[in-house]
């Protein structure tokens, strides 16, 4: 599946999708582990939504590659006591949307089994599912309520925002005793990167900086720690220098990178794509305001989503999510009110 | 299959079923002393009882076998009890005392231990219903022959989870038996008045599962049941959707006085009592007073000595506050009680 590149890659890396990267991970660990498998709607037959499972079905049989029914709480809960038990399921959700229907699973289960029960029986579950608006799917289809799980003790919420990372986290998830909800992105599945020809899991619960910078610090996760990195870019032909931290785990949250970076930078930038009201955003800030409040030379700033239901019309659509311009001009604004800028 | 009950012309296993009235009775008083316990404030949270319910309970647990795996209801404790769990660690559970099975951390209602394979009471109705499928799942991709039984209630049966739950068992043929505990109420609302179905075995017929209804004030006929719906997911059949029919003798909880039900309903259910009907039984088969005094004498004093162990085993350590969170460390993990700071340097400066 690898498309042809014009990029030498690095010594002991390998160019690949976003996509690649998952699906070579999946298999790796389906080879590597026996008590593996995978579960979910259309991954099997049809080689998943968004073919990050294709050919594996053909490769290890249905005992390892399930299809399910159209049943989100009944087969996300069937991994959960499959976990218990011993397997490693990875579930795939066809998109974070339809997890909502196995909510009760999730969070009234998976995440309480250890603790209620006193550390009795693990649930080295992963849960895979995409996120993300931007493809014109509307309302339903297009929400980002990672919160909803990384709100949640007991669970863990990696996001991984390129394919390095999103190798490095899926093996660590996968090798986790925990439940993991790995939050993929409908937007990032094409993007391309440098991965480490390794197996060397990424710990949960490190933020990363992915750009080292002096002046801001721009904070995102998932698709919005890309488009970081691109705003860094525009900020530097402005002549700013912009620091990247890439959160990579939602749950745990990483504050003390977050708040080194701004104790260095003195102002702060949060891009999510979840909505700004009680977001993970929020979350960031108020953390910076706990760690940084002494070091702030401006009031930290939040890009995040507009508050509807997202609409279907693309001008809408786009109206409604944070784009790199949005990062630009809240880091510019940001900047003039520290009086640097 | 019809509404099944042991055969009359059976000759009936007087050892068999004198055993079985203990164990029923153990349940029993174990339940009385609980309630009091609960009215004493002694134990915390939500209360269920199996009162009424012993001859099923006692049936099921008899019908299956020490390897195989349970999960039940919120309405767990006689089932703790008759999986061989000390009745001590269970009461020390609804004290919410560190020798608890489930180390204090579940209550009454999530009655947990891995040895002797029950794997949870669920206080969310149903939500132990694909869990259980999961592990049954678990147990076939093995290749073990070990089953799961899933318990439930019939309130159970009415949310979506019963339906995936099931219909994924059949599909993949899973070697699980659900078996619903009928006990004609979902707190105060009937049978009648919730499913449109109220015969709720013949809810298997829309996954083509095996299904049949006991009556479950009989424990031998649960048994019977029990063995034969155990024997058919062992042997690879596929899952079996088991119904016993009970009456509920006291509220939904302990708290509960149950003003919704009528005094003839009341009165019903109590002239039904499996524990007194079997022990009428028992003295008609000539099993004398004093034999049944000794049991009453020795349920009577593992349930004395399964509250004092309650009551002297130790309250969990505040320092054990985060030890459950997480089966694998994580850093970063934010392990702070409510009024202290994220950034104690910070607070400090």
């Amino acid at each position: 599946m690898t498309a042809p590149t014009d990029v030498a890659p690095a010594a002991g890396t390998t160019t690949m999708s976003y996509r690649q990267a998952l699906h070579d991970t999946l298999r790796a660990e389906l080879l590597r582990d026996e008590n593996v498998l995978l579960m979910g709607e259309e991954i099997g037959r049809f080689e998943g939504s968004y073919k990050i499972t294709a050919g594996l079905l053909d490769e290890f049989g249905p005992k390892r590659v399930k299809d399910t029914p159209i049943a989100e709480e009944g087969f996300t809960g069937a991994a959960v006591g499959a976990a218990m038990l011993g397997l490693r399921p990875v579930v795939e959700v066809m998109t974070i949307n339809f997890s909502l229907l196995a909510l009760d699973q999730i969070i009234n289960h998976a995440a309480k089994i250890y603790g209620m029960f006193g550390g009795q029986a693990k649930v080295p579950l992963v849960i895979r599912t995409p996120g993300g608006g931007g493809q014109q799917l509307a309302a339903t289809h297009s929400q980002n309520v990672e919160l909803f799980y990384a709100f949640t003790p007991g669970l863990k919420v990696v996001a991984p925002s390129n394919p390095a990372d999103a190798k490095g986290l899926l093996l660590a998830a996968i090798r986790d005793d925990d439940p993991v909800l790995f939050l993929e992105n409908l937007a990032l599945y094409n993007t391309k990167g440098e991965v480490p020809t390794d197996d060397t899991p990424i710990e949960i619960g490190r933020a990363a900086i992915s750009r080292p910078g002096t002046d801001i610090t721009l904070i995102g996760y998932s698709r919005t720690a890309r488009m970081a990195l691109e705003a860094a870019d525009r900020l530097a032909a402005k002549g700013f220098s912009a620091e990247v931290v890439d959160l990579r785990s939602l749950r745990p949250l990483d504050r003390q990178t977050v708040v080194e970076s701004v104790r260095r930078t003195s102002c702060a930038v949060v891009v999510e794509d979840d909505w700004l009201t009680y977001g993970i955003g929020a979350e960031v800030a108020a953390s910076i305001s706990d760690g940084a409040f002494d070091w702030l030379d401006a009031p930290v700033r939040r890009v995040a989503m507009a508050e509807v239901p997202l609409p279907y019309a693309k001008s809408l659509e786009t109206a409604a999510l944070p784009a790199v311009d949005d990062i630009v001009v809240a880091a510019e604004q940001t900047l003039r009110a520290t009086g640097r800028g | 299959m019809a509404r099944r009950k042991s055969g009359a012309s059976d000759k009936p296993d007087v050892e068999q079923l004198t055993e079985f009235y203990r164990r029923m009775l153990l349940v029993r008083r174990f339940e009385e002393r609980t309630a009091r316990a609960y009215t004493e404030a002694k134990i915390g949270g939500y209360c269920h009882l199996n009162l009424g319910e012993e001859a099923t309970v006692v049936g099921l647990m008899d019908g299956i076998e020490a390897r195989d795996y349970l999960f039940v209801s919120y309405r767990d404790h006689g089932y703790a009890l008759l999986r061989g769990m000390d009745p001590g660690r269970v009461m020390a559970e609804l004290y919410g005392r560190s020798d608890g099975v489930s180390r204090g951390w579940g209550g009454s209602m999530h009655l947990f231990d891995v040895e002797t394979r029950q794997l949870g009471g669920y206080g969310i109705v149903g939500g132990q219903l694909p869990l259980a499928t999961g592990a049954a799942l678990a147990l076939q991709y093995k290749e073990t022959d070990e089953i799961v039984l899933c318990q439930l209630g019939d309130g159970a049966t009415n949310i979506g989870a019963f339906h995936e739950a099931l219909n994924i068992a059949a599909l993949w043929q899973l070697p699980i038996v659900f078996a619903v505990v009928n006990n004609a109420l979902g707190m105060g609302t009937t049978v009648e008045m919730s499913s449109a179905e109220p015969e709720l075995y013949k809810r298997g017929a829309a996954y083509r599962m095996a299904s049949a209804r006991v009556d479950g004030n009989d424990v031998t006929a649960v048994r019977d049941a029990m063995r034969e719906a155990a024997a058919h997911a062992r042997s690879g059949k596929g899952p079996f959707l088991l119904e016993a029919t009970v009456g509920r003798l006291r509220g939904h909880s302990v708290v509960d006085p149950a003003a919704y039900r009528s005094a003839e309903e009341v009165a019903a259910v109590r002239k039904a009592d499996p524990v007194l009907a079997l022990h009428a039984q028992l003295q008609a088969a000539g099993v004398g007073d004093e034999s049944l005094a000794a049991i009453e004498q020795d349920v009577t004093t593992v349930v004395t000595k399964a509250v004092e162990f309650a009551e002297s085993s130790p309250k969990p350590e505040v320092g054990t506050l985060f030890d459950y969170t997480y089966a694998s460390p994580v850093p970063n993990d934010t392990r702070r009680r409510p009024a202290e700071p994220l950034f104690p340097e910070v607070v400090a400066k």
